[in-house]
């Protein structure tokens, strides 16, 4: 794949790599050290974009397996980080655990309730199961908010805590940059791998045809919830970055439209590609930046109600146009745009 | 007693479930697309009305008519912008596409009429709340559920005794079908689709009339329409009518005896147990897959 020519490879490992000649180990290390030397020239505000944009990453990858590979569509995404946020933030509060330690139990106990709320998918796929999750969508937060207020807050904001290691306490956004981006790295790194093992290949031949798949001899069941499973392990740590990332957590923050903005990324990025998720999560969010920017001047020319509903209403109408764009013309989104790109690169400048 | 005010109360919101449940089953028989914009299409036709009798100074029984026309309208560009290109895509293009429809929606509505509450003018249908005794019921609501009978009924006949009806039911049966005795089955997406909004108007109406109309708020109520069709199976237009009162009677029952919180969230807990013991619902096909 997207090799030059008279590259060969004389070993299995080599067939097997992923980054495959010496320029591409040069590009990969340049542009990681140029990634995390980011706090170094890059403003605030802008860090705390892309902060964002490296949590978004990670909850994304987890859309990317369960929607885009297994073919199972999730409306309950955003439902899922709350579980880990909250399951984190109450395990610091009242059991007194550090960050380190509530990180991985709250990422297992949202990867449980993934497999709960996963159940149905046994019997039922397509237009049924997005309406499985749209449920928990629902329920999840309700539970948050009325099953022990006195706990999480009901719907007040409550604060998380920040991190510390050995006295030095996670609160500027330069040191969240480094547990978001090095969690985004590592993640986006095992999910490259995961799709090419035996569990991406029994997710994708899921998606293409269950009934087929299981012929072959998948257990669908098993790789249906073990698809659930990951996608809320993906959700949970997000969940837990983004706790740390907000400093407050409120279920208004894990809404159902947060949850159609993942699903719309992964569109735009490229169902099922790994680097699509990339594309995808930056691309969305910089637009939302990008409106919020562009939002007072276009208010310029009207009242000041109306720029302000305006203002509002901006966002949705750009995401949507963006989302039905991609759909209609390149509904295998940026991740095909940049294989094309690629292809033209290798052969240009004679394109036979 | 108070079993009998939460049944009533269950039958008259079930009739706006059961309008917006048919929205979407229609939709879904014919086009097999899932409709998930229904609520902001509902909330969009409904705001429409309100600026027509607010702005325009119209009187009732003129401003409802001409925003069930526009909802028309807005049903067709829907259906010829956003779903005509994407025909016989996969589930989730489909899906997505309805979602990205409802959030181009949202902004427009949100553009246009700000995310504060927007109230029908008072006195819009005459009469007032009715006292049975111990018991009593709203009459918007009386007025809501004897629109949604006769929308009901309407839209039975326009399927059963009409010829665009006849072309609607065979291309919901099959595609190769009806295009085989030559229907033009574009069209007739373009003609379910805005039946569909304009039913869909209908429920935003007379729930805005009870409730006022804020675009996120009323556009989320249009997903307890989902458990609706779901129990009644998702291509049966009467399992829709059914399951809506049904949803809306536990919906209130749920809220009364145990916790009015709980009425939130009993149509998903509905909507979870169907899904895992009776998928198909109860009237609707059971799918029988080959590879």
């Amino acid at each position: 794949m997207w090799r030059p020519c008279g590259a060969i490879d004389d070993t299995y490992e080599k067939d097997l790599a992923i980054v495959r000649t010496r320029l591409q180990w040069g590009g990969m290390l340049a542009g990681l050290i140029a990634l995390f030397l980011m706090p170094y020239y890059v403003s605030g505000v802008t860090l705390n974009t892309v902060n964002h944009i490296a949590i978004t990453i990670v909850a994304l990858h987890g859309v990317n397996i369960l929607t885009g590979m297994t073919g199972l569509i999730t409306l309950g995404q955003a439902a899922f980080m709350a579980v880990g946020a909250y399951s984190m933030t109450l395990m610091i509060e009242f059991w007194g655990w550090s960050f380190w330690a509530a990180v991985p139990v709250a990422t297992l106990i949202t990867g449980l309730v993934g497999i709960v709320v996963g159940l149905p998918s046994i019997r039922i796929k397509g237009f049924y199961l997005a309406m499985a999750t749209l449920a928990a969508q629902f329920i999840i937060p309700w539970v948050i908010m009325n099953v022990r207020p006195d706990l999480t807050g009901g719907t007040d904001t409550i604060t998380v805590p920040a991190p510390s290691l050995g006295g030095f306490k996670f609160i500027s956004q330069e040191s969240i940059f480094y547990i978001c981006m090095t969690v985004a790295v590592l993640v986006t790194y095992f999910t490259r791998n995961l799709q090419r093992s035996r569990f991406g290949r029994a997710f994708v031949a899921i998606r293409d045809n269950d009934l087929a798949a299981e012929i072959m001899g998948i257990g669908i069941i098993r790789y249906k919830l073990l698809s659930f499973f990951l996608c809320s392990l993906y959700a949970g740590l997000a969940g837990c970055l983004y706790a740390i990332w907000m400093r407050g957590l409120s279920v208004e923050h894990f809404t159902l439209n947060e949850s159609i903005w993942y699903l719309g990324m992964l569109i735009v990025g490229g169902m099922g590609s790994v680097p699509g998720v990339v594309f995808g999560a930056v691309l969305i969010r910089g637009l939302n930046i990008l409106v919020l920017y562009i939002g007072p001047y276009v208010g310029n020319y009207f009242d000041a109600a109306t720029a302000t509903a305006i203002e509002l209403g901006m966002g949705p109408i750009v995401f949507g146009l963006v989302v039905l764009g991609f759909l209609i013309f390149e509904p295998r989104g940026l991740a095909r745009i940049f294989e094309r790109f690629k292809a033209f690169y290798r052969i240009w400048p004679f394109s036979y | 007693m108070l079993f009998l005010q939460y049944f009533i109360s269950g039958i008259l919101t079930g009739g706006i479930y059961g309008l917006i449940g048919v929205a979407i089953v229609i939709i879904y028989k014919a086009t097999e697309v899932f409709n998930f914009a229904v609520g902001a299409l509902m909330t969009f036709c409904a705001l429409i009305c309100v600026s027509l009798l607010t702005d325009f100074n119209l009187p009732f029984w003129l401003a409802v008519p001409l925003s069930l026309v526009l909802a028309g309208v807005l049903g067709a560009i829907v259906e010829r912008a956003g779903l005509r290109p994407l025909l016989a895509q996969p589930i989730l293009t489909l899906i997505m596409a309805t979602l990205a429809i409802e959030s181009i929606l949202r902004g427009v509505m949100l553009s246009i009429w700000t995310g504060y509450t927007i109230s029908f003018p008072k006195g819009l249908l005459p009469g007032k709340t009715i006292f049975l005794g111990p018991l009593f019921i709203p009459h918007e609501f009386l007025y809501a559920f004897v629109v949604a009978m006769v929308t009901f009924g309407l839209v039975g006949l326009f399927f059963y005794k009409t010829q665009t009806g006849l072309k609607m039911r065979v291309t919901a049966e099959s595609h190769e079908v009806a295009m085989a005795l030559g229907v033009n089955i574009t069209r007739i997406f373009a003609f379910t689709w805005m039946l569909a909004v304009m039913v869909g108007a209908l429920a935003g109406i007379f729930l805005g009339n009870r409730l006022g109309l804020q675009v996120i708020i009323t556009s989320s109520i249009a997903f307890k329409a989902l458990p609706a069709i779901i129990f009644g199976g998702l291509d049966s237009v009467a399992g829709a009518i059914l399951g809506g009162f049904i949803v809306g009677v536990l919906e209130k029952m749920a809220g009364g005896y145990i916790d009015p919180k709980v009425a939130e969230i009993t149509p998903y807990i509905i909507l979870l147990l169907i899904l895992l013991v009776r998928p198909e619902g109860l009237f609707g096909k059971k799918r029988i897959e080959r590879i």
